[in-house]
């Protein structure tokens, strides 16, 4: 198994962002010095909180949130409303988020079939029965959380949406690819086909073969499936305005889905050997103790790395280039975008490796997991 | 607590549950409509390009083949060629050896028997031209006794003589 080529091109991806944060760092020093001349930072909910730190706006750009934004600010905004969808105690709750977005600070409650809701910086909660001494009916704790009971929010957020027109667009391309290649029998690739089929064989031979060897047909649709999805939503999360922007591969909860997935792959796949692994490891019988309980936390921490993984690179890429942009606001010279911008384009450029290396990356080790659990024979 | 810290790190239910759904329904629809006919296809087509590939190969071998056979059969036929005119000159000659043969004898046959003709027609010649001779010499020695006894006294010397000539014991 020959990854060595994997590692070195993340080795210079590594080096690149390594290089790149220490410009960050810098500029954040910059920040730092600067920070009491630091002129009131416009951010995109309008605070009134004037000495918002960049980091907030930074965060607030990469959550999720239930509109699509486009420009402008409080009533001036320009924003896609999104349709909210919450399960309350009352049943379920929906309402387009423009309805209930002028308050953001839990000042203001409204009622929706019966059901009283606050708004807190994008989040629905129960609101307690007084509000507090700033007007808010939320209970905060020391990190400004609130601590009040929240309905689940099944709402299509920002990071639904895009993820909806995301599978929209994956399966209209393979779809029309597959018809092409019902209708083209044994002719030469075409088009969309030429495009992706070197990809499809790159999956298939660079990935699936190598790590799961005879056995690899079966898992082809699944790895094809995540290997597209992390693609073109890593590409889409790129792209600054709609129909992307949203983070939705930087998001933790849908790099759990996807890492969940290749658990539950990985385990029900797993043959008499992988659990003989786990259970009976090649160890003296009284280190079982400590090595059983070292290799089931093992069987936990493979899925969790791969989570971290993705989600940390495709976050890691979006802060970076809003900190470059953020260079601006913060310098408070237009002067400064003429390093700032390079520096945008030169980053995003390595986001689009890093978007397709990091699907590469989510997909081989998938494979690798399913890869040991399905093997039959030791090899050592 | 810690999760709290940063909202980055803190899952949201609501949308790992769509993630979640749309996830699986993209793997779903995909494996039954894109995956298993590009994969088939592709795999189809490999099989395609190698088999036509290995076929060449079979129909490079076999005109390789067929070309040394062919050659062989020309060598073959070259020689069976050569035996069969060989054979022709060896017949041919010994046709004409033996009809020189049996012309030889023929004419020695021929000529044998024009011997034999020649001689008994040579005696037949001889005897008669003798039998002429005798019949003339007779008649030559007739006309000439004929002659000579026509005087008698002669007769008488002849007789004479004759007996004079047998002297009796």
């Amino acid at each position: 198994m020959d990854l060595s080529h994997i590692f070195n091109l993340k080795k210079i991806a590594i080096t690149a962002f390594c290089a790149v944060f220490l410009v960050a760092a810098h500029a954040q020093e910059h920040e730092n010095t600067d920070s009491a001349s630091v002129e009131p930072v416009e951010t995109e909910t309008g605070h009134a909180d004037k000495e918002a730190p960049i980091s907030e706006t930074i965060l607030h750009h990469i959550a999720d949130s239930h509109e699509w934004h486009f420009w402008g600010e409080g009533e001036h905004k320009v924003a896609i409303p999104l349709p909210v969808i919450l399960v309350t105690k009352n049943g379920i709750v929906t309402f387009l988020s423009n309805k209930h977005d002028q308050d953001e600070h839990g000042k203001e409650v409204f009622e929706e079939k019966g059901q009283q809701l606050v708004n807190f910086h994008g989040g629905y909660y129960y609101p307690t029965a007084a509000a507090n001494h700033e007007g808010e009916y939320v209970v905060l704790d020391q990190y400004k959380v609130p601590t009040n009971e929240k309905p689940l929010d099944l709402s299509i957020t920002k990071n639904v949406a895009s993820m909806l027109i995301s599978v929209v667009v994956i399966l209209f391309v393979f779809i029309s690819i597959a018809n092409a290649y019902k209708k083209r029998v044994g002719k030469a690739p075409k088009g969309m086909q030429s495009l992706f089929e070197p990809i499809i064989i790159f999956v298939r031979d660079d990935i699936a073969k190598p790590q799961l060897g005879h056995r690899y047909k079966g898992f082809m649709p699944y790895l094809l499936t995540v290997f597209f999805f992390v693609w073109i939503n890593n590409l889409m999360g790129i792209i600054p305005f709609f129909p992307g922007g949203a983070n939705l591969t930087g998001n933790i909860s849908v790099t759990a889905m996807l890492a969940l997935c290749t658990f539950i792959l990985t385990n029900v796949n797993g043959k008499k050997n992988y659990w003989g692994h786990v259970f009976t490891p090649h160890v003296p019988w009284w280190l079982y103790p400590l090595m059983i309980p070292v290799e089931i936390i093992g069987l936990f921490t493979k899925p969790i790395a791969l989570m971290i993984r993705l989600f940390a690179n495709i976050t890691a890429g979006h802060i970076l280039i809003l900190s470059l942009l953020s260079l601006i606001f913060i310098l408070k010279s237009v002067a400064a975008a003429g390093v700032a911008v390079p520096f945008v384009l030169f980053i995003s450029v390595i986001e689009l490796v890093v978007g397709f290396i990091q699907a590469f990356i989510f997909t081989i080790l998938s494979a690798l997991f399913i890869g040991m659990a399905v093997e039959e024979h030791a090899e050592h | 607590m810690l999760l709290a810290l940063n909202p980055l790190v803190k899952p949201d239910p609501g949308l790992f549950i769509w993630a979640t759904v749309a996830f699986l329904l993209l793997f779903i629809l995909l494996r039954a409509f894109a995956w298993k006919p590009i994969v088939a296809a592709l795999d189809e087509r490999e099989r395609n390009i190698e088999d036509a590939l290995s076929k060449a190969e079979m129909a490079k071998q076999e005109m390789a083949k067929l070309t040394s056979e062919n050659e062989q059969l020309l060598k073959q036929a070259r020689a069976e060629r050569d035996a069969i005119l060989k054979e022709a000159k060896e017949l041919k000659d010994q046709i004409v050896s033996d009809a020189k043969k049996s012309a030889q004898t023929e004419g020695n046959k021929l000529i044998e028997k024009a011997k034999l003709e020649i001689n008994a027609q040579k005696a037949a010649a001889m005897a008669e031209v003798k039998s002429q001779v005798v019949s003339l010499s007779l008649e030559i020695a007739e006309k000439v006794l004929r002659k000579q006894f026509e005087d008698q006294g002669k007769q008488q010397a002849l007789v004479n003589d004759l007996l004079k000539e047998v002297k009796l014991n």
